[in-house]
């Protein structure tokens, strides 16, 4: 909490109801914004969804400096082995495996999302090994590359052997289900029932915190302190002794991890996958969900995410219905309007407020030296 | 042999496009250590602009030959990318001559997809069909057929190329802009005007891409909003592949990497087996990249070391 509200810092008993309080308004938070429709709370499942994949971004871009254009790939790596893993795709395609199990693909998320976290931090580091000596700029570039490679490859092999069911993308994969609870039905909880995209929304959002409490403690490690070294002079670092490579390396790997398990829940949350999903345009919505809200700092990281998440959805309701009163008809979608804006953020928010909507602290300006944990 | 060597007219069509579009890349580059990521929208930017002048004029003048309209569609599209790039330098790169790296490529991103979103308004999100204007008898050589478009795009990025080469080598203007590429305030000392020769390598940068966009139309008689962006990667890789800031490196670049995209997309199939096809195209141009990177990340011609501390 001290890491929100740095001026808690001194009152320990302040920050405990602080986090107390801040936990009951996220757990009724759907009960409230449901009243206007359950699309509102598909939007704050989806922003926790976000608030993973911006907090693994940050990793690699806030703390290790290294601009990586293709973070959605990794995404689309989680996601598209939880579609296989859980769907009668990969069944139907291969007599074989069908005779191997005679009830299809069904794995339990136990199992599924630390693979999905490690293939996504394999992905990582077969990206990251040969880029590593490259500056910025050069790695921005090829990291785009890895991207549409890697959507190149998901719209193409579906042939001669079809594993990823080309463009059209897999579908009927299976719902969560955590202890013989479908998240696909409404949950009887006996006071009160829960739909399944409630369920969805604190399964993201406990996932979501457990990202943040995962990046408070890296953040404060001293792995944590040799990326922001490297980031702020990697010569200087090296001749620190810390071996440049190999934490980079790390970087790549622990940031891909958050994207491989946010897409493995994406894919079980949407029950469809497509190559669709995961086009640059998703990348750089990622990117500037950590530029907007303050490259390098996990509330800031954290309040950009939720933004840009909700953002569309209000964006639905405001500009489309003004545009029907107006025109008659609707002339800009919401959708492009929203990349649009996006688009000028990200300059904007460049020219202007380099650190972000909500930037770190400066050193040694109001505070001491950060408490070990938030 | 047939194959061969009409996927080497390919190539040398594909390359003479990449080589225009890199070497705005690596003026700019050359001179501000900055990627401009939005060139390739203003290629795009160019072909779109030409396709409404040139259905304008069909629509108004049906009279006028087709070589005429593409004359005057490319006189249109030329001062139009000019202006749309000096003010994307104007606005989103000059603030930040001196700020970390990271950020006049983010603001480069933004301005990218401000781009692609306002043509995505203004001309719509379908494909949009580039009427034939040139003869479309195919002409042979050797067993391979290549179209009177596709023979102009050669020459004419050729006759560019040895007038910019021209220009940086042998006018007062190009040693002004070699010398800020060496060092701005030097120059700037020596009475060069950085920011003006800054301005003017966006400029060409832009009318070249205005060109390239033009010809990439017309060769392939589509455009859309999104036309830019793989030309625009694959024009960088060519630029990084002849070593970026390097102005031969990246004519040389392009030509190289439009032969192998052209000979990869011809020979994958049989070399795989049937296994991958040519929609695996695309990839080649990154294995270059990532290749050039690993084992020469000066490019080839580039002299400088990738890695300025």
């Amino acid at each position: 909490m001290q890491l929100f509200f740095p001026q808690l810092k001194d009152n320990p008993a302040a920050a405990i109801i602080a986090a107390f309080v801040v936990g009951a308004v996220l757990i009724a938070l759907p009960f409230v914004v449901g009243q206007f429709g359950n699309a509102w709370v598909r939007a704050l499942a989806f922003a926790a969804l976000y608030v993973m994949l911006a907090l693994g971004l940050n990793v690699v871009v806030g703390y290790a400096g290294l601009l990586d254009l293709g973070y959605i790939a990794f995404y689309a790596v989680g996601a598209y082995m939880y579609a296989l893993l859980a769907s009668p795709h990969l069944t139907d395609n291969f007599p074989a495996l069908a005779a191997m199990f005679p009830d299809g693909f069904h794995n339990p998320i136990w199992l599924v999302i630390p693979l999905g976290a490690g293939l996504a931090a394999l992905f990582g580091i077969l990206l990251g090994a040969p880029v590593l000596k490259l500056r910025g700029d050069y790695l921005a570039i090829v990291t785009l590359g890895f991207g549409e490679i890697i959507r190149i490859f998901l719209v193409n092999l579906n042939e001669p052997y079809n594993i990823t069911n080309g463009p059209q993308g897999i579908t009927l994969i299976d719902p969560v289900t955590i202890a013989g609870v479908s998240f696909a039905r409404p949950l009887d909880l006996g006071f009160v029932t829960l739909p399944s995209v409630y369920l969805y929304y604190y399964l993201f959002l406990v996932l979501a915190i457990a990202s943040l409490i995962v990046c408070i403690r890296l953040q404060n490690s001293r792995l944590g302190r040799a990326w922001m070294a490297i980031r702020e002079d990697d010569v200087a670092a090296k001749a620190m002794g810390i071996n440049v490579r190999n934490v980079k390396l790390l970087a790549f790997a622990l940031g891909a991890t958050f994207g491989g398990v946010a897409g493995a829940m994406f894919s079980a949350f949407q029950g469809f996958v497509s190559p669709e999903s995961f086009s640059l345009m998703e990348s750089i919505i990622v990117l500037a969900m950590v530029v907007l809200g303050g490259l390098g700092h996990i509330p800031g990281v954290i309040l950009g995410a939720v933004l840009l998440a909700v953002f569309p959805e209000v964006l639905r309701h405001t500009v489309v219905p003004v545009q029907e009163a107006l025109f008659g008809t609707v002339i800009v979608e919401a959708e492009v309007l929203r990349m649009l804006i996006y688009g000028l953020a990200l300059v904007a928010i460049m020219l202007y407020r380099p650190k972000g909507l909500w930037p770190a602290p400066e050193h040694g300006v109001g505070a001491g030296p950060r408490p070990a944990a938030g | 042999m047939d194959t061969f060597i009409q996927q080497v007219i390919n190539g040398l069509v594909l390359g003479s496009l990449y080589s225009l579009i890199a070497l705005g890349y690596t003026m700019v580059y050359g001179i501000l250590n900055l990627i401009n990521f939005a060139h390739g929208d203003v290629l795009m930017v160019g072909a779109l602009t030409a396709l409404t002048v040139i259905l304008f004029l069909m629509a108004n003048f049906p009279e006028l030959p087709g070589w005429l309209l593409l004359i005057l569609g490319t006189a249109v599209a030329i001062p139009v990318c000019i202006a749309v790039s000096l003010v994307i330098e104007r606005v989103a790169y000059r603030p930040l001559r001196n700020a970390p790296r990271l950020a006049p490529l983010i603001t480069a991103i933004g301005v990218s997809i401000v781009l692609q979103t306002l043509a995505m308004l203004i001309w719509g999100r379908n494909y949009m069909t580039f009427p034939e204007l040139l003869p479309t008898d195919p002409i042979v050589i050797g067993g391979a057929t290549i179209t009177v478009t596709k023979l102009l795009v050669i020459a004419l990025s050729a006759l560019i190329m040895i007038g910019l080469m021209l220009l940086v080598n042998r006018s007062r203007l190009g040693r002004a802009m070699r010398a800020t590429a060496e060092n701005p305030r030097v120059a700037g000392l020596m009475g060069v005007n950085p920011n003006y020769v800054i301005a003017l390598t966006f400029a060409i940068g832009a009318a070249l891409a205005a060109v390239a966009g033009v010809m990439i139309a017309a060769s392939y008689s589509v455009a859309h909003f999104h036309m830019g962006f793989m030309p625009g990667l694959k024009a960088f890789t060519a630029a990084v592949l002849g070593g970026i800031g390097n102005i031969p490196g990246a004519m040389i670049g392009g030509l190289l990497l439009g032969l192998i995209e052209a000979l990869g997309a011809g020979y994958i199939g049989q070399l795989t087996g049937g296994v991958l096809g040519s929609h695996y195209q695309d990839v080649f141009a990154f294995i270059v990249l990532c290749a050039v990177l690993i084992f020469r990340p000066s490019g080839l011609l580039g002299e400088r070391v990738a890695d300025r501390a």
